[in-house]
């Protein structure tokens, strides 16, 4: 089957400080890609520029057939099929829960605000929360609020999701409520990318493990065979620390 | 008693220091009420009625009408009424929370009212008698200076404070230098271009209104001021929020419109009330290009033979409705803070 996101030789710098060597990646349709590594890595500045939230400098990054530019309409096109999920929620805190849910849709998508609070009422029941709908964010737990997150992703109906460590932020009770939603999905055939540290969930729905250090992609696995037997010094000394 | 003690008289520099401003109330305020209340006259038609101690507020009552209206010809005032009133009624619903239709309201404010108040106010058409600018004055030409201003300066401001974080370098450079121009000047040069430098420029023959000219300078004055303002609300609202916007799909635009201008705005609401009430006062600066406004109908008043010496009483006048109009204000600004 062909790729649906495909980087190809991705390097990127901030300044002088190179973020991205030469990475290479590609994730074929329903994939489930689980991106670690120390902090500094360069992973989150990987799957930002999946989404072009950051711009690459040199290689190829195609996303669903588009390859990435400097062109916005293909910028807006992939970010139309790509969800995101982040580290900080990022809610828009002036708008209701539904109105969260329901502002691309209606503005990017041009449904009618009846189909989109269907379907944001819809996510908002995927993801356990039905009830919040007309609160605020700022009323709403860490967790709930990045359940919303979730549920405002997925009402633009992406092909593939993005998440930027997005268990980091919250306190160790909430982290289950989230990768419960996050399992669920895993298990409906969703295209993922997950920057995270929870090596768990890694284990139970990945089906590649990719270790990146200093912005090189380390090594690539299956998750059995990334946890018991990993190839390199490096991500077997990242493993001692985080196991 | 203990409130006293805790308050006013909690140490020896407290206890003088109250003293001292209990004193200083004493000296002006009864002398103050006595002037303008006790021994003040108000019944009568002419300076006649004025004699004795106290003020004049017959002054006031004999040219109110001018106060308000300036030189508008007396039969044709209704229509000023009439424009006010649409705008009060227009306008009232906004100002009730959660009022169905404020989008339509907003934009019939913005697009539709003031091509009616200008066909209200001019005239000219329709069997109205036309009635030139250089007789509009009084209160009536500083809420229509002091209103167009605020209309025009708060979308010009939020455009140009856009202008400035914009990523192109040429809507960045002209934004930057109109408004570092705007701010490095006084309003009065601005009104001096407009009014008397800029008509040189035109080809001759070629010339617009007066009134008009001074309406767009004070409007980008402020709309100079209102960048800077807004600007502050901008830089106040987390990346995060673009990238979440980004992330969906949202463009430039509905990113601005959508996510970000209504949290920046919200937060410098204090800053843009606080222009809003400068741009209130500034307005009788009109008065050097030779507009009458209110506070220029009053002097102008002031100096006719038949009331001369009542200067005092206008200036106290003008003092009080110019009060209530920006305390008013800011006290909307406090409920509209304190709602969201």
């Amino acid at each position: 089957m062909s790729a649906i996101i495909e980087v190809d030789g991705v390097s990127k710098w901030y300044g002088k400080f190179q973020a991205l060597r030469n990475v290479s990646l590609s994730v074929a349709p329903r994939e489930r890609i689980v991106i670690c590594g120390p902090s500094g890595s360069g992973k989150s500045t990987l799957v930002r520029c999946i989404n072009r939230l950051e711009e690459h400098q040199q290689g190829r990054i195609v996303v669903d057939g588009i390859e990435l530019t400097s062109d916005l309409k293909r910028i807006e096109r992939v970010r139309a099929e790509t969800g995101m999920v982040f580290q900080s929620f990022n809610l828009f805190p002036h708008l209701s829960v539904l109105d969260n849910l329901c502002l691309a849709p209606v503005h990017v998508k041009k449904m009618s605000r009846a189909e989109a609070e269907a379907i944001a009422r819809r996510y908002l029941e995927r993801v356990h929360i039905p009830e919040q709908a007309d609160k605020f964010p700022g009323q709403l737990s860490g967790g709930q609020q990045q359940r919303v997150a979730i549920a405002r992703a997925l009402c633009m109906d992406p092909k593939i999701m993005l998440f930027d460590e997005p268990t980091s932020a919250l306190d160790p009770e909430m982290i289950k409520e989230v990768l419960d939603v996050m399992v669920e999905l895993a298990h409906e055939g969703m295209t993922m990318v997950c920057v995270t540290h929870e090596m768990e969930f890694a284990r139970r729905v990945a089906d590649r493990v990719v270790f990146m250090d200093a912005g090189e992609i380390v090594e690539v696995a299956p998750p059995e065979e990334f946890f018991t037997a990993p190839k390199s010094e490096r991500t077997r000394r990242f493993l001692s620390q985080i196991l | 008693m203990s409130w006293l003690h805790r308050n006013l008289f909690s140490s020896p520099t407290n206890a003088a220091l109250t003293i001292a401003a209990l004193y200083l109330l004493w000296v002006v305020i009864p002398p103050f009420v006595d002037w303008a209340l006790i021994d003040a006259h108000i019944h009568g038609t002419s300076r006649e009625a004025c004699a004795g101690g106290g003020a004049c507020w017959v002054f006031i009552k004999q040219r109110l009408p001018q106060f308000i209206y300036g030189l508008y010809p007396e039969s044709e005032r209704g229509r000023v009424d009439l424009a006010f009133a649409i705008l009060i009624v227009a306008a009232a619903p906004l100002f009730v929370p959660r009022f169905p239709a404020k989008r339509w309201i907003g934009a019939f404010l913005f697009l539709v009212y003031p091509v009616i108040a200008g066909f209200l106010f001019t005239g000219g058409v329709l069997g109205y008698r036309e009635v030139p600018t250089n007789q509009w004055g009084g209160l009536m030409l500083t809420l229509i200076v002091a209103l167009t201003g605020m209309a025009g300066s708060l979308p010009l401001g939020i455009l140009f404070a856009l202008g400035r974080q914009s990523e192109l370098p040429a809507i960045r450079a002209i934004s930057v230098a109109f408004i570092e121009l705007m701010r490095g000047v006084p309003l009065i040069t601005v009104l001096f271009m407009a009014s008397v430098m800029f008509p040189l420029f035109l080809p001759e023959g070629m010339n617009f209104n007066k009134l008009l000219r001074a309406l767009i300078g004070i409007m980008l004055f402020s709309s100079a001021y209102m960048a800077e303002v807004v600007r502050g609300g901008l830089q106040a609202i987390p990346r995060g929020q673009y990238e979440a916007a980004a992330a969906l799909g949202l463009g430039y635009w509905r990113t601005m419109g959508l996510v970000v201008l209504p949290q920046a705005l919200r937060i410098v609401i204090p800053g843009i009330v606080n222009s809003f009430i400068a741009l209130f006062k500034d307005t009788t600066l009109v008065l050097i290009i030779g507009l009458f406004d209110f506070l220029g109908m009053i002097q102008a008043a002031a100096t006719d033979p038949n009331w001369l010496g009542f200067a005092t009483e206008g200036y106290v006048f003008a003092a009080a409705v110019y009060w209530v109009f920006c305390f008013s204000i800011s006290r909307y600004s406090q409920t509209l803070e304190s709602r969201t």
